[in-house]
């Protein structure tokens, strides 16, 4: 179980150029803190490296390398074989990528490494759609979303990559979110010290892609799990834990009406998120058995 | 802990002072990120109980935990009122830029 108190004061992740109120920002901060300097890193393009590596600036203090779009399990891959063959023991082969460079670019490529069962930790901070090039649609956006490329809201539902990968029979996976940090912090030790392939997908709300203050982002991640739209659980030797399963939840406009994107969704849509949730959780209830 | 500072990022002038390969040192910060901010998150130490609840959470890492009492790296701090939003104890408030400056 970590400590807050243990946790490093270094920072490994300083002076990036998030926007103010950057979730990313606090995941990237805090894994770094559990998994510690001896850390090999790798991200695609995201945000996390359009705000980290602006030549000639460079705010990881870990070795990081910045993978093409597609590959980032692949160069996950590579960098778990150089370790094995180099002989080097403690250190934690990273991968942290955004939404798009996970569920859609990624996938494959995020796949083969699970499937390889190569000691690899990967992170999907999920802000939900391509937040670094203007907000595009990714397949984690949700139902009803403006972005520019649905500006009427996103038809579609948001893609499962918990049981995307539950079907890989990875050795650990989780959802967790920023704002129940305690949770988030011990799911990362845990995958962390796997053996094996670990995946962890995070919520990340974003200020701006989202269309809330600054100072709401964790109130925000908070209102997503209380309203049902966002699920606690872990995937450990076969059987899948809920960490957190609100008897009520919240009425879904009290999280979607905060949020600029969801503004053009009236009661009907709220209904029709509602009964999607609930059909969801009754579907994971049966299923897992909580 | 001090945190991390700004150092001034010599430019490579002649072929022989090129990196070799595409790589570059880690942990390199050029600038400072004060001139984001709009306001100013202040903390009140006489009301703050250690909780390290704005040190976990802000983006940034602006806060610094180690000192007698909680302190914000003002260079680095982007205003954006996290930690006075979350803080239980309402020990940070965030007061409005007077355009000083630095």
């Amino acid at each position: 179980m970590v400590k807050v108190i243990d946790l490093p004061d270094r920072e490994l992740l300083y002076g990036h150029k998030a926007c103010p109120g950057c979730a990313a920002g606090t995941i990237a901060r805090l894994i770094l803190k559990v998994t510690g300097e001896r850390t090999f890193l790798a991200y695609p393009a995201s945000c996390l490296s359009t705000v980290t590596s602006i030549y000639p600036q460079m705010a990881f203090a870990v070795p990081s390398f910045t993978a093409p779009f597609p590959a980032t399990g692949a160069v996950l891959s590579g960098m778990a074989a150089a370790v094995k063959a180099k002989r080097m023991q403690d250190v934690t082969v990273l991968g942290m990528a955004g939404d798009g460079g996970t569920a859609d670019i990624g996938l494959q490529a995020l796949s083969g490494a699970v499937e390889r069962g190569d000691k690899i930790f990967y992170v999907c901070y999920d802000n939900e759609a391509y937040m670094n090039t203007g907000v595009q649609r990714s397949s984690l956006t949700p139902f009803g979303a403006t972005t520019t490329t649905s500006p009427a809201g996103k038809r579609g539902v948001k893609k499962n990559m918990f049981e995307i990968l539950i079907a890989h029979r990875i050795p650990y996976c989780a959802t967790a979110s920023i704002a129940h940090t305690a949770d988030f912090l011990a799911k990362v030790e845990k995958a962390r010290n796997t053996d094996g392939p670990s995946f962890l997908h995070v919520l990340a709300p974003c200020p701006t892609g989202w269309g809330f203050p600054s100072d709401q982002t964790m109130a925000i991640g908070r209102l997503a799990v209380e309203t049902g739209l966002w699920f606690l659980a872990e995937y450990e030797g076969g059987r899948v834990k809920m960490n957190l399963a609100p008897k009520n939840f919240k009425p879904v406009q009290e999280y979607l009406g905060l949020q600029k994107r969801f503004k053009h969704l009236g009661a009907a849509e709220w209904a029709l998120i509602e009964g999607q949730r609930d059909r969801e959780w009754a579907d994971m209830r049966r299923k897992w058995g909580f | 802990m001090p945190k991390p500072a700004v150092s001034v990022f010599q430019y490579p002038r002649t072929a022989t002072e090129m990196p070799c390969g595409p790589y570059a040192k880690a942990g390199v910060i050029v600038e400072t990120n004060a001139g984001w901010r709009i306001s100013r998150p202040v903390i009140a130490a006489a009301r703050c109980v250690r909780c390290q609840q704005c040190w976990l959470i802000c983006p940034d890492g602006a806060i610094d935990r180690t000192g007698e009492s909680y302190a914000v790296d003002y260079n680095f701090c982007k205003g954006c009122g996290l930690c006075a939003r979350e803080c239980p104890a309402k020990a940070i408030t965030m007061a409005k830029e007077d355009g000083q400056g630095e």
